[in-house]
């Protein structure tokens, strides 16, 4: 409490000071232990601008207990002298005096006092002098009164070497007046009250100061996952540019959808037992489309629609095959396939969601994963309105400076992968893949001859992990995500970021 | 993997070479050498000795076959910087006796088509023949579908004698000494050989527990092959070989005769007549005879104008043949001077439509010189109703104190059915035919377990923890297409020193509060239900009525499940499906 007797006194003192004062030198004047002056410091520097205090280290020698003594009594050598009367003493007798031994050492070295070994009943000690003077009191008195720079070097050390003098550091304040110096202090109050409020009593209290170097208590809360934030953010962007979002509720998907509507041929390698979850149960797929599912024979088998088709003898049997499917593409195909049951209208669409790969799982690859499309089906689309709609949408993410390469993709012709400029890495790297779906997909489906349907896919972990600079996506997906990280994660704001690494420059 | 300094072959700095690949659409991954590989590897001790010419590391897109070796890749980025024309490939009849290829109908139930030609006067260097046999086996991996479709085999003509006949043959009665093997083995013992070997076992499944297998004989009964697996060591091509013999079996005739197009127009380079290939005639069981390679070069017309609409550009009808020629189709200016005529050659057996020379343009005219523009098209946008609910019910779980897990979609059986005290036959659970793991049997029936299994995960964090996960649960439905359906599920649970039941009751009032669904079993309204579950606690279990239909339970799990699932406090759990409010 900065309001003890000390702390008081502190301050009146401190007002007729000239300058300041010296805790040590106050302790001394009041008769108090230093430490209470230091308390006293203390507890006014808590108040804020009151009082300032430097802190500062002094050497000053102090008496030992034994000094102490010494001050008090006298030397040993001093008090064994002045034990003796004047007939003497038997030295027996003497040493069994406190001071005996080493006295009668030290008097003797001073020829303060002689023996007789020839007396009738031992030794005898008998003084040599009258009076003596005790220099090491004197000295050590000279120390204790504060004055001990009176002694010359070699007097304190030989002092030292007694074991009566020790030199001791001693930390001091210098205590002067602060810019809200003040000699009536009062209690603090820590926090405002209703009480205060309704009495109006805060006007006159004054309130302890906080520390707005510690940390906040955080709130008790639910946490959104970082990975779906930013499929939140994605969602967000397609519809701002328009897009509606296609159903893509079913994760099992019938072979026919997912390769076949695709034009994509019954021995493609993604096909293989090796890259695609196929189905024991249910392993076929009960309904298709047979009407389409004979146009899209046609189409690999013999070809048409202006193609050569891939001349191989197409089973449905295996466009019946069900899987996990491989891309939310096969959801596209769909849309478009209901987009070309009407009369046909332009459309917009994307989707986010799982799909599913047989693959070796590693840092970076997880047998499912999330898939992000967009697709514009309209008429006279152009590569040029691919490249435009890529450049808006990934200019939504933060990323400008993007370049094309021509691609393969069974599915769109032509295929441009899109890169971008990543500042870290210093290269190109891959963000996403593209294309303008073939004819053979559409044309099949029943849309008229002159629409295009350009569209675009990336995955959500890659652009996530890169944001959140995760480097296993076994610590983002799945069960052995670390809670902590979801705590901690912040808001997902795609294009406005400074923070980790980006994928992109923002020139 | 290319060998030697590619970029030296076109005059051309690395940079200035990854440059032109990008362009062209090939990835040039690395440039390493077999030393920088090995050391990378197996570290720099090994890697002593090894050599260090530089290798180009490309990856090609897997429908350019005729980019697959040094020869096709060098050719085609030469005729797309305009250093060359591209060569006319040509199949020429020989002045003497044409090889003929005799199929058997043995063949027609294990490995139906073959297709023949021979490289007359090739000139072979090492080089040259270490490409012509990588190219095989690119080919082999690729368009052959690791031999399944189509395997080759190239022989000495030299050490043969025509006519050859491809037949099919018990394996007991097939004997001949096979590569790189000193010794005669019936097809049998060899079959029972190649399983350890590590390149060869691969294979094996295509023929293997066939009664007959095929194989390729010459006049003589010498074994050319034993084709997808082995040819014979008799007719073994070295580097010193004057005339090949090329034979391809498969199951696809179409891939088979482009295989073998792509081979000889690749390597009738080093012909002494270059680009001329010998025909060698294929009799077939029906008595049909044809004559390959079939080299056909198809012409395409397509509109100039087509070309600038698909791609977004204005380039003159002349502008745009000079375009794909670089991109090796010859392509001129014909009828009312707005139609071009491109030639397709035997090496582009990728461009199957307009489209595919449509993308020639474009690459040949720079991706990156067209001019982006934005679609006109004009829409209002919607979101899918289920997706729109599942948004606005995860902000409100998480304000409710919840967090968002994320788990996987494929789990084991044991996941859905043994740890949470059920008969995998009662889950109507979707099985998966072909999972490398465990993790990956079925489909999941329910949240729940990938939320017990985060929690175990997770086990260090301060209690108690509170998870939730609204995504999608897949069960077996025959008025499905597909037999099967997705369930948009909403699940949460309670993991604590006490099961919180009343917090998780809590948590189900105050979702049902947020669909606007009142308490109470008047119509509209929810109740909670006494009920049993496998998973829960006896007597602390209950079934959730809303809207008149079950749509889950809420209750305190029962220790087996807790334990199961490697946990040690008591939870309380509830997982509903979220479909019906809608």
């Amino acid at each position: 409490m900065a309001d003890g007797p000390v702390a008081e006194v502190l301050l009146r003192q401190l007002a007729t000071a000239d300058g300041g004062l010296d805790s040590a030198e106050l302790a001394a004047k009041l008769g108090v232990e230093h430490q209470a002056v230091v308390g006293a410091v203390k507890s006014l520097q808590a108040l804020g601008e009151i009082i300032e205090a430097e802190l500062r280290s002094t050497k000053r020698w102090e008496l030992t207990a034994e000094g102490e003594e010494i001050a008090r009594e006298g030397s040993h050598e001093a008090r064994v002298f002045r034990s003796i009367p004047p007939e003497g003493l038997a030295q027996s007798e003497l040493m069994r005096l406190p001071s005996g031994k080493v006295g009668f050492s030290k008097a003797m070295s001073n020829k303060w006092i002689r023996v007789d070994k020839s007396a009738a009943d031992g030794p005898r000690v008998f003084r040599v002098v009258d009076s003596v003077e005790d220099e090491v009191q004197r000295r050590l008195q000279l120390v204790q009164g504060g004055q001990a720079e009176k002694l010359g070097e070699k007097e304190r050390s030989e002092l030292r070497k007694r074991k009566l003098l020790t030199e001791v550091t001693l930390k001091t304040y210098w205590v002067s007046k602060g810019s809200a110096f003040s000699t009536s202090i009062s209690k603090q109050e820590t926090e405002l009250s209703p009480e205060m409020i309704s009495s109006g009593s805060w006007r006159d209290r004054p309130f302890k100061p906080y520390n707005f170097l510690a940390h906040g208590v955080l709130p008790d809360s639910g946490h959104l996952h970082p990975l779906l934030k930013v499929r939140t953010q994605f969602r967000q962007i397609f519809l701002e540019m328009g897009f509606t979002e296609m159903p893509t509720d079913n994760f099992i998907e019938s072979s026919f959808w997912n390769f076949d509507a695709l034009f994509q041929p019954q021995q493609h390698p993604a096909r293989d037992q090796h890259d695609t979850f196929f189905l024991r149960d249910p392993a076929e797929a009960l309904q298709l489309p047979m009407d389409y599912v004979h146009r899209v024979k046609r189409t690999h088998s013999q070809g048409g629609y202006g193609s050569q088709g891939y001349k191989y003898n197409w089973k449905l049997e295996e466009a019946r095959k069900n899987l996990l499917r491989t891309h939310t593409t096969s959801a596209s195909a769909r849309a478009l396939y209901r987009l070309a049951q009407k009369p046909f209208t332009p459309a917009k669409y994307f989707s986010i969601d799982r799909v599913f790969r047989n693959e070796t799982l590693d840092a970076t690859h997880l047998a499912e994963f999330h898939q992000i499309e967009g697709v514009v089906a309209d008429h006279g689309l152009t590569l040029g309105h691919l490249m435009g709609v890529l450049r808006e949408f990934f200019t939504k993410l933060g990323i400008t400076q993007l370049r094309f390469k021509p691609a393969y993709n069974p599915y769109t012709e032509p295929s441009m992968e899109v890169f971008s400029y990543h500042q870290g890495l210093r290269k190109w790297v891959e963000v996403g893949n593209s294309g303008i779906f073939r004819p053979e997909m559409l044309l099949p489906m029943g849309l008229p001859e002159n629409v295009s349907v350009i569209a675009w896919g990336l995955s959500l972990e890659r652009p996530t992990m890169i944001k959140y600079g995760i480097n296993n996506i076994r610590e983002l997906v799945g069960h052995k995500v670390n809670l902590q990280m979801v705590y901690d994660s912040p808001l997902c704001r795609l294009d406005a970021e400074p923070g980790p690494p980006r994928t992109q420059g923002t020139a | 993997m290319f060998h030697g300094w590619i970029g030296s072959w076109l005059y051309l700095a690395d940079e200035e070479f990854d440059e032109l690949c990008f362009e062209f659409g090939l990835e040039l991954d690395e440039i390493t050498s077999e030393k920088e590989i090995i050391s990378k590897e197996q570290g720099n001790e090994k890697a002593e000795g090894a050599s260090d010419v530089v290798l180009y590391k490309i990856d090609v897109p897997a429908n350019r076959y005729d980019l697959l070796c040094l020869e096709g890749l060098v050719r085609g980025l030469q005729v797309f910087k305009e250093r060359i024309k591209a060569p006319v490939y040509k199949r020429v009849t020989p002045n003497g006796e044409i090889q003929k290829l005799i199929i058997t109908e043995e063949t027609a139930r294990i490995r139906p088509y073959a297709v023949a030609a021979v490289l007359r006067n090739i000139k072979f260097t090492k080089d040259r023949y270490d490409s012509f046999i990588e190219l095989q086996e690119k080919l082999h991996q690729n368009i052959c579908r690791k031999r399944a479709l189509v395997a080759i085999g190239t022989h000495d003509l030299d050490t043969l004698s025509g006519p050859f006949t491809y037949t099919a043959k018990r394996p007991s009665d097939i004997k001949f000494k096979p590569l790189n093997k000193t010794k005669e083995y019936t097809a049998c013992e060899l079959m029972n050989i190649y399983k350890t070997d590590n390149h060869l076992k691969h294979y094996l499944h295509i023929i293997e527990n066939k009664p007959l297998f095929p194989v390729i004989y010459d006049s003589n009964g010498v074994v050319l092959s034993m084709p997808p697996i082995i040819n014979g060591n008799h007719s073994k091509i070295t580097v010193n070989t004057r005339n090949v013999f090329i034979e391809c079996t498969g199951t696809d005739f179409t891939k088979a005769k482009i295989v073998l197009d792509v081979i000889v127009t690749m390597f009738s380079e080093y012909c002494e007549n270059p680009f001329m290939v010998e025909a060698a005639e294929v009799v077939f069981p029906n008595g049909k005879s044809y004559i390959f390679p079939e080299l056909a070069y198809r012409k395409e017309i397509v509109r100039a104008d087509l070309i600038n609409k698909k791609v977004g550009i204005r380039e003159t009808p002349e502008n745009i043949a000079k375009l794909l020629t670089r991109m090796h189709l010859k392509s001129e200016v014909i009828g009312d001077g707005n139609q071009i005529e491109i030639e397709i050659p035997p090496t582009r057996a990728d461009v199957i439509h307009a489209c595919d020379i449509v993308e020639d343009a474009a690459i040949a005219y720079g991706y990156n010189n067209i001019q982006m523009a934005l679609p006109k098209t004009y829409t209002i946008a919607n979101q899918f109703p289920l997706n729109k609910l599942t948004e606005l019910l995860r902000y409100d779980m998480a304000a409710a104190g919840f967090t968002e897990a994320l788990t996987f979609a494929l789990c084991s059986q044991e996941d859905i059915a043994d740890k949470l005290g059920l008969d995998i036959s009662a889950t109507k659970a979707v099985h998966i035919s072909n999972p490398k793991t465990a993790e990956f049997q079925v489909a999941r029936t329910t949240l729940l377990p990938g939320l017990l299994k985060t929690i175990a995960a997770n086990r260090k964090m301060p209690l108690p923890l509170k998870l939730f996960e609204i995504s999608d649960i897949v069960v077996k439905d025959s008025s499905r297409d597909v037999g099967a359906r997705n369930y948009r599920h909403l699940c949460a649970v309670y993991y604590n020193k006490n099961p919180g039941f009343e917090i998780i009751h809590g948590l189900l009032d105050r979702i049902m509060q947020l669909l606007n669904v009142p308490p109470g079993e008047k119509k509209g309204g929810y109740v909670i239900k006494a009920s049993e579950g496998a998973a829960f606690f006896p007597g602390r279990c209950a079934e959730i009525l809303a809207r008149g239909q079950s749509i889950g339970k809420l209750g305190v799990l029962h220790p087996d499940v807790i334990t199961k699932f490697e946990l040690t406090m008591p939870c309380s759990s509830l997982e509903i499906n979220i479909e019906p409010f809608l």
